[in-house]
């Protein structure tokens, strides 16, 4: 294993922390504004750290090119669909959990 | 080496049984939108068992076709039955047609059983080992046009396959249209979010539809994979209420819809009179006949795809004005 190696191991075993996180508050979280809270903001950072990692192992400037236009595109989606979500159920009458 | 195969083998373990409960699951679920997502996570499921096939194109065309538009499909499919459950007050037709069916169970049971055993049949007679035709599509390849295995099948030497693959399509299209003339309507606008993301998005699916055709000659990709690229920007745009003017719903929709088939029937005829066989491409001119095709056929995917989420005929009688439409000439 090279340093190269280590690096994007550790930003992959991040990442999947990250998503581990995300899964977990989905699926233990009280009502569903938390609970797109909790999987937007750790699966953006986990991709992207996911991105990372495999960005680490490119062969050219190209792939990280594409590799970055993923994530920056799975960002946009993943917020605008976070809000329609959000806003369906606001529609809908679903209240804020509140403790 | 020994651990990754382990860690491999076991991957694909849990992707093949994630499958079947995936599978299961979607056909018990009592709830129609519970069920329509559980499919779209076996579309996705099923697209990573394709990559572990090692059949990267196969796993494009489900992960847009058989995942994303279908789901949209079967969504869009939803709204109307809620639509439709709503305004009737009367629900015993509903419980009649079950009881009907209910009856008549052992019928697709017994067709299913049929298929299976026949399928299992054709599986335990397949010669244990065999090459396919994998080599003799490497010595041919040459003569193709194209430096893609997978297109080279598709675009040349099956291409009749696909000329009746478009037809389908069609002929779909057209079961859809014969059935209703009413076309999708959104009761609350989109709001600036979704508006946004289609303005910033469409330009940019449009763009991967191009790259996917292009780069299908000699990577994975082609017709198919960018034709569902353009669907999904056209569903994106309905969804956000944008919606295209009656003159161009009339004549120039329907062009856009034949121009596939219509593109590969005339080269059908044209190679059969110049090589006298059909869709038998002249060799130098293969590469470029074949991006001809896949172009025409690509517009009439995405075009077709659309329509079928639209789900309705759009008339060319009388102006739509019943739903929020947007010109671009109003922003």
């Amino acid at each position: 294993m090279t340093m190269s190696d280590y690096l994007s191991a550790t930003l992959l075993i991040t990442g999947a922390i990250f998503f581990l996180a995300g899964t977990l508050g989905l699926l233990r979280f009280p009502d569903v504004y938390t609970r797109l809270h909790a999987l937007t903001k750790a699966d953006n950072v986990g991709l992207g750290l996911t991105i990372a990692g495999v960005a680490v192992q490119a062969e050219s400037w190209a792939v990280v090119g594409k590799l970055l236009l993923i994530w920056v595109l799975v960002l946009l989606a993943g917020a605008s669909v976070a809000h329609l979500i959000a806003r369906g159920a606001q529609h809908r009458g679903i209240h804020l959990w509140k403790r | 080496m020994e651990t990754i195969t382990l860690l491999a083998w076991a991957f694909d373990s849990l992707l093949g049984l994630g499958l079947l409960w995936l599978a299961w699951q979607s056909l018990a679920s009592p709830d129609l939108f519970k069920a329509i997502v559980l499919f779209f996570a076996f579309g996705l499921l099923m697209a990573l068992a394709w990559v572990r096939l090692e059949a990267p194109d196969i796993a494009l065309a489900e992960v847009a076709i058989g995942a994303g538009l279908t789901s949209a499909l079967l969504l869009a499919v939803l709204a109307k039955l809620r639509a439709t459950e709503i305004n009737d007050d009367t629900t015993e037709p509903l419980e009649n047609v079950e009881q009907t069916f209910r009856s008549f169970q052992w019928f697709p049971t017994v067709i299913l059983l049929l298929v299976v055993a026949g399928l299992s049949y054709t599986v335990l007679s397949l010669p244990p080992y065999a090459t396919g035709l994998s080599a003799e599509i490497n010595t041919n390849i040459e003569n193709s046009g194209v430096r893609n295995p997978a297109t080279a099948v598709l675009l040349n030497f099956r291409a009749y396959d696909t000329l009746l693959e478009m037809l389908v399509l069609l002929i779909a299209l057209l079961g859809v249209w014969s059935l209703n003339g009413a076309v999708l309507q959104s009761k609350t606008a989109p709001g600036l979010v979704l508006d946004t993301l289609s303005r910033l998005l469409a330009p940019m699916l449009i763009l991967v539809a191009a790259y996917l055709l292009w780069v299908g000659a000699h990577a994975s990709g082609g017709a198919f994979q960018a034709g569902s690229i353009l669907g999904a920007a056209g569903v994106l745009l309905l969804l956000a209420g944008w919606r295209l003017r009656p003159a161009l719903t009339a004549l120039p929709l329907r062009l856009m819809l034949v121009a596939g088939p219509a593109a590969f029937i005339a080269m059908a005829v044209f190679t059969m009179m110049i090589e006298g066989q059909l869709l038998e491409y002249p060799k130098q001119y293969a590469g470029i006949l074949i991006l001809f095709l896949e172009i025409a056929a690509t517009l009439s995917i995405g075009t077709t795809l659309v329509a079928l989420f639209l789900g309705g005929r759009p008339s060319n009688n009388f102006p739509s004005n019943d739903f929020p439409s947007k010109d671009e000439e109003h922003k």
